[in-house]
């Protein structure tokens, strides 16, 4: 390798974010800009009998309102779903509501003012009267035999019914078991939350009709198809859109938000540049949520442990609209991962994806494989307790060996790479686990209660193959762009289709660049986020950048020192076979004598002088590639969690934390152990204190943050990160996705813990978050505690 | 996130801020406004004026008086926790201050606020119960001083008139005292939050008083737990046993996602333990 | 009715003509143009919007612009010198303290204030100082190891 990839190199990014420099939607500002507020509405499920916008029209400082039935006659299409599994039924998501409102949060009418203050006061000034309907907000009970219907058209609320997996082999597993363990549960509701709140902002050049659209996205290409093919409608040509620095996503700002019509769409008709910024509470209630699962599961084994089959059935509650990728989520990033990293032949899921008088729920970080890994580990854990077995010596039984890779599983995903019996063994030696055990033993001696968890996850990151995306159900391919542009004086721009909102792309991808042509990091720049600089691109989730974008870049650089060595080796009057690239010293030289050769530099310079270029060749050296995966890549871990419950307050406190990953290579271990910690702590949060909750009328109790405890500082007392490298064959980079793999293992290896802790008191599963109040019930309706 | 409109004066004393009261339609104070600008934000709260009392000369200084304590109605939460005359006369109210909200908070809102706006999460209500202390408030009718029992009246209401204005609070010194909360995970307010002082004479709990907030609509006094702790040592069991009366206290526990009442009437009877425990042994 | 404000944003005299009800961290932003300072929340939870004021860290969006009347504000735009960056702010980059940068101005403000109460502020003495502080991608660790280092290293 070369001189940056494996190396902490220090973010490039972070100058302009440690002085206040980023540059954030929030931050654009233009004279005579409009600021735009958007009615929202208070009742779940109702129908509007009477609206009358007059009042705020009359204000002072307002410029326009408009209602639902405006954006539709001024030609706004409706939000369409972008992932449709078959018989898929999609309820109508218009722009603005015309008649019927179906969450709390819907758009009502929207004001364009002066000021944001004004503005908030012409929302307030909007009369709406609504006549409520009924309303379902439960996963499960959307299907019940008389629940009220979201979309009268669409029959038990069931939008789609999914399965996968081998029917017939998971019921031979049953049929023969020695043992079988069951378990029903809640993956509950969680809201994305990332610090910056989504917003939007437009300007409309009437001359050229151009318009331009700034958004907290993390895919402005995507966004921009959508406008321009369905929302919008004005031509991409004609359409730039830029997601400057996001302020996090975690999946939530991949979808395409009535927002980013509404504001393009009042700034032309106003003739003026507009700009809407999401309040906090606002966010909460139209953001896509994440998770929300019910399952009834079972896991069937021998007697000496080995796993045989695992049976699922999963309520996926998908809000009321279905977001852009929402049926991807419990489908086929979720179904698929079942397997875990164990070797069990039976598989069978199956997904009913309902809707309901709530948010929609699309990808938050993790996306369906979260709710499968905290399904099968809990699972795993009910299996150690019925056989008497430790849980990491059961995991370590079953896991699938190295030498199995590639591995087919039951459930269509063919791993890449693994040493999941090293991986545990990594976590076990790190966290001395036998020592936590011991020292639990003692513990427990002493009347406390102290659990140890442990996990063993995998993921499937980096999507996705556009032929298996498309088959799955995808109206899109997840290849990724990137071009490399050397400038004549050697300096490089790199063009990425993928988005950085917070990893740190301008760094890791400058590193790739660097080392595959040679040249300092310094004269590498990274572009991202703008549809007017980058050709296309499919945008940052899935873990997929580095995997997808990054091998995108490598395929640019092949062909960038290619080009470089054939005009050096004619510069040095040479045969092509006879000179070298040096990418050490980002060089083409003749064989054996380095003196005899030409710089980077000067190499690209002469490319686009173009004095003396070999026969054929064109001038210039700009290379774009667009990489569509072999596969998927799929990153594992194996975390250890130590805890103790207070046997009175019934508080969790967590004593370690040892996350020990396998990413494949690492480009920047300072980063990538940026994301495990990150990611570990999203996961703690759906452990501990994150839920997403509606009355049965469907308000959202926990739409701000006084009441959606996202975690504190204090909540961990820090985490203890290690890891293993398999490297990834379905890359050029050997790299495996980092995002999400944190957040995946750290719910169960919590809950584990916690469960663990409270065994000695016959608790054996409480539903998530893991309050005091729920744990102090769970262990009252065990008959036992104060 | 952007209030409504409102008309602003700044009192520059405390006369004159009565007098705005007094005349304007639907006013409020402000001081540190961290009680008020929050509602205002969301547009629970749009008062037709605010009275900006932050500038009145004279509120904000802490002081000594005899055993007792004199704090202006406009110190802040910080400057309470961090004031060694609150620390050596009365630890536990610099421990209440302490507990509030977060650093930021802590540097902006004032004793007088919190205490005018009477959260049942506010952490000051059941100290200033457990202490004894004595509320000194200006109306248009002059000044007059108001126990803390007198105070609180109900969730959010307490016993000033539209006019009137905290000028300062007098708390008596208590060594032997303690306030322990538990922290709600997102908004920082008290799930429940126990103040308990304990006077010890020869070995023996020769004084108690017991102060909640958190679990009812107005913080409340769990006296019948405190008696029960009066007149023998602060044993382990006897702690335990004159907990066990916290109930008592309650009428309608409040509840809400995090916490229902049940079980903040549980939690109230575990930090009621805690607290009398830490309380007894600073009282040595 | 508006209102005349005069106050020092990171060592420049301001005036402003404002409606009372304009919040501070909005006049920082649309006023003076200073963006740094993030806004998160709509009640006070995540502090984002931390500001010096008078050299003590608060929510710039629980202060009413009238209330900063008169007072010295200091924002990120305005912590270190004209050259250079301030420890704290150097601290974040040298341990990767930050990622998507949204909470970072706030956190760097709350932590000065931190490190100003004591600059030998452990790892639960910092943690716990950030109640008021909300960050969804760190998960805090290389936040808290910045400060830590920060003091460590001198800030006094």
């Amino acid at each position: 390798m070369g001189r940056y990839v494996g190396t902490s190199v220090k973010r490039v990014e972070d100058p302009r974010f440690i002085q206040g420099k980023g540059r954030y939607v929030a931050n654009i500002q233009f004279p005579d800009m409009v600021y735009v507020a958007i009615k929202r509405s208070p009742e779940a499920h109702a129908r509007i009998t009477r609206m009358d916008t007059s009042a705020a029209a009359a204000m002072d400082g307002v410029v326009a309102v408009f209602t639902g039935q405006d954006f539709k006659d001024g030609g706004c299409g409706s939000l369409p779903c972008g992932w449709l599994v078959p018989d898929t039924k999609v309820p109508d998501r218009p722009i603005v509501v015309t008649d019927r409102v179906c969450h709390v949060g819907d758009s009502v009418a929207v004001v364009a003012a002066r000021t944001p203050y004004i503005a908030a006061d012409a929302v307030e000034a909007i009369e709406v009267d609504y006549e409520p309907l009924p309303t379902v907000v439960d996963a499960r009970g959307a299907m019940d035999d008389g629940a009220p219907l979201v979309h009268a058209e669409i029959e038990d609320n069931a939008s789609y019914h999914w399965a996968l997996g081998d029917q017939e082999a998971c019921e031979k597993a049953f049929a023969e078991a020695d043992e079988v363990v069951e378990i029903e549960l809640v993956n509950q509701r969680l809201i994305p939350t990332a610090m910056e709140p989504r917003a939007a902002a437009a300007q409309w050049d009437a001359a050229s009709e151009e318009m331009t659209v700034w958004t907290t996205s993390q895919n402005p290409h995507p966004i921009r198809l959508l406008l321009s093919a369905f929302t919008l409608g004005i031509p991409e040509s004609k359409l730039r859109v830029i997601s400057p620095d996001v302020g996090g996503g975690f999946g939530s700002k991949i979808f395409h938000y009535p927002e980013e019509v509404i504001v393009p769409w009042v700034a032309r008709q106003v003739g003026r540049p507009a700009r809407w910024v999401a309040t906090r509470t606002e966010s909460q209630m139209t953001d896509s949520q994440g998770r929300d699962h019910v399952t009834v599961a079972r896991l069937a084994m021998t007697s000496d442990g080995t796993f045989t089959g695992l049976d699922v059935e999963t309520w996926a509650n998908q809000g009321a609209y279905l977001s852009t990728f929402a049926p991807l989520i419990p489908t086929a990033l979720y179904i698929t991962l079942l397997s875990g990293n164990y070797k069990m032949p039976g598989v069978f899921g199956k997904v009913h994806g309902t809707l309901t008088n709530t948010v929609p729920v699309d990808a938050y970080r993790g996306a369906g494989r979260p709710e499968a890994a905290y399904l099968v580990e809990r699972l795993v854990d009910l299996a150690a307790t019925r056989l008497g077995r430790d849980p990491l010596d059961l995991r370590r039984q079953n896991a699938i060996p190295k030498e199995d890779f590639p591995y087919q599983t039951p459930v269509a995903f063919l791993y890449d790479s693994g040493d999941y019996d090293r991986l545990m063994a990594t976590a076990a030696d790190r966290a001395d686990y036998a020592g936590m055990r011991a020292a639990q033993a003692e513990a427990r001696g002493e009347g406390k209660l102290r659990g140890v968890g442990v996990v063993c996850c995998i993921e499937a990151s980096g999507p996705a193959p556009s032929a298996v995306a498309g088959s799955l159900g995808s109206a899109v391919g997840f290849w990724e762009s990137g071009e490399i542009r050397v400038h004549p004086t050697g300096q490089v721009s790199v063009f990425t289709g993928s988005h950085s909102h917070g990893q740190g792309h301008e760094t890791t991808l400058a590193q790739v660049a660097a080392d595959e042509l040679g040249v300092p990091i310094e004269s590498v720049e990274v572009v991202h986020g703008d549809t007017g600089r980058i050709n296309f691109g499919m945008g940052t989730y899935g873990s997929r950048s580095a995997c997808v974008g990054g091998s995108a870049l490598v395929r640019s650089a092949e062909k960038v020192r290619a080009k470089v060595l054939k005009l050096g080796a004619h510069l040095l009057e040479a045969a092509e076979e006879d000179v070298v690239y040096d990418r050490e010293a980002g060089r083409v030289h003749v064989k054996g004598s380095p003196d005899r050769g030409k710089d980077f530099g000067e190499l690209a310079f002469a490319a686009y002088t173009a004095h003396n270029m070999p026969e054929g060749m064109e001038p210039g050296l700009n290379v774009v590639s667009f990489y569509d995966p072999a596969n998927f890549t799929f990153p594992a871990s194996s975390h250890i969690c130590e805890v103790d419950v207070c046997p009175d307050t019934w508080e969790v406190r967590i004593l370690r934390y040892v996350a020990v990953d396998d990413v494949g290579k690492v480009i920047n271990p300072m980063i990538v152990e940026g994301q495990i910690q990150g990611g570990v702590v999203q996961g703690v949060g759906q452990a501990l204190t994150e839920i997403g909750s509606y009355s049965d009328d469907g308000q959202l109790l926990s739409g701000t943050l006084l009441e959606y405890a996202v975690p504190r500082a204090d909540l961990l007392p820090g985490i203890e990160v290690d890891r293993i490298e398999t490297p990834s064959p379905h890359n050029p980079l050997g790299v495996k996705g980092a995002g999400e793999m944190g957040t995946i293992a750290a719910t169960p290896a919590v809950a584990n813990a916690v469960l663990d802790a409270l065994a000695p008191l016959g608790v054996s599963h409480i539903e998530l978050p893991l309050t005091p109040e729920r744990i102090w019930r769970a262990v009252q309706a065990a008959g036992n505690g104060a | 996130m952007f209030p409504s409109q409102f008309d602003y004066h700044r009192a520059a004393s405390v006369a004159e801020a009565v007098e705005l009261l007094s005349s304007l339609p639907d006013a409020k104070l402000v001081a540190g406004g961290h009680s008020l600008i929050p509602a205002m934000k969301l547009r629970a709260a749009q008062p037709a004026a605010l009275v900006d009392i932050g500038r009145i000369p004279g509120l904000s200084g802490i002081s000594a008086d005899g055993d007792s304590l004199v704090i202006g109605a406009l110190a802040t939460h910080a400057a309470v926790a961090d004031s060694a005359a609150v620390q050596g006369g009365c630890p536990m109210l610099a421990e209440t201050a302490a507990a509030i909200g977060d650093i930021q908070v802590r540097n902006r809102g004032t004793i007088g606020g919190s205490l005018a706006h009477a959260d049942p999460g506010a952490d000051y209500p059941a100290a200033m119960l457990a202490l004894g202390a004595e509320v000194t408030a200006v109306g248009a009718g002059g000044e007059r001083t108001i126990a803390a029992s007198d105070f609180f009246v109900d969730i959010l209401t307490t016993a000033l008139a539209d006019n009137e204005v905290i000028t300062s609070v007098r708390v008596p010194g208590a060594a032997g005292s303690a306030y322990l909360k538990h922290r709600h995970p997102a908004s920082s307010y008290a799930v429940v939050g126990v103040a308990a002082c304990v006077g010890m004479d020869g070995g023996n709990v020769a004084s108690c008083s017991i102060g909640i907030n958190g679990v009812t609509g107005k913080a409340v006094t769990a006296d019948a737990a405190a008696a029960a702790l009066c007149g023998g040592p602060a044993s382990a069991d006897r702690i335990a046993a004159a907990a066990a009366y916290v109930g008592e206290a309650f009428d309608e526990p409040l509840g809400d996602l995090y916490a229902s009442g049940e079980f903040r009437a549980h939690l109230a009877g575990v930090y009621t333990k805690r607290a009398l425990a830490l309380a007894a042994e600073r009282a040595g | 009715m508006r209102h005349r404000v005069c106050l020092s944003v990171n060592g420049k005299a301001e005036e402003f003509d404002v409606e009372p009800r304009l919040l501070l961290c909005h006049l920082l932003r649309a006023y003076v143009g200073l963006t740094g300072t993030n806004i998160g929340c709509d009640t006070s939870q995540c502090g984002s919007c931390t500001v010096l004021m008078d050299g003590k860290a608060v929510k710039s969006c629980t202060v009413l612009a009238v209330q900063a009347d008169g007072c010295e504000v200091t924002t990120i735009e305005g912590l270190a010198g004209a050259d250079g960056l301030h420890p704290v702010q150097q601290s974040f980059w040298d341990h990767h303290g930050l990622q998507c940068g949204f909470c970072t101005p706030g956190m760097i403000m709350t932590a000065v204030e931190i490190l100003d109460r004591n600059p030998d502020a452990g790892d639960a003495e910092v943690r716990h100082g950030l109640e008021g502080n909300i960050c969804r991608c760190t998960g805090y660790e290389n936040i808290v190891k910045s400060i830590v280092a920060a003091g460590a290293g001198g800030t006094s």
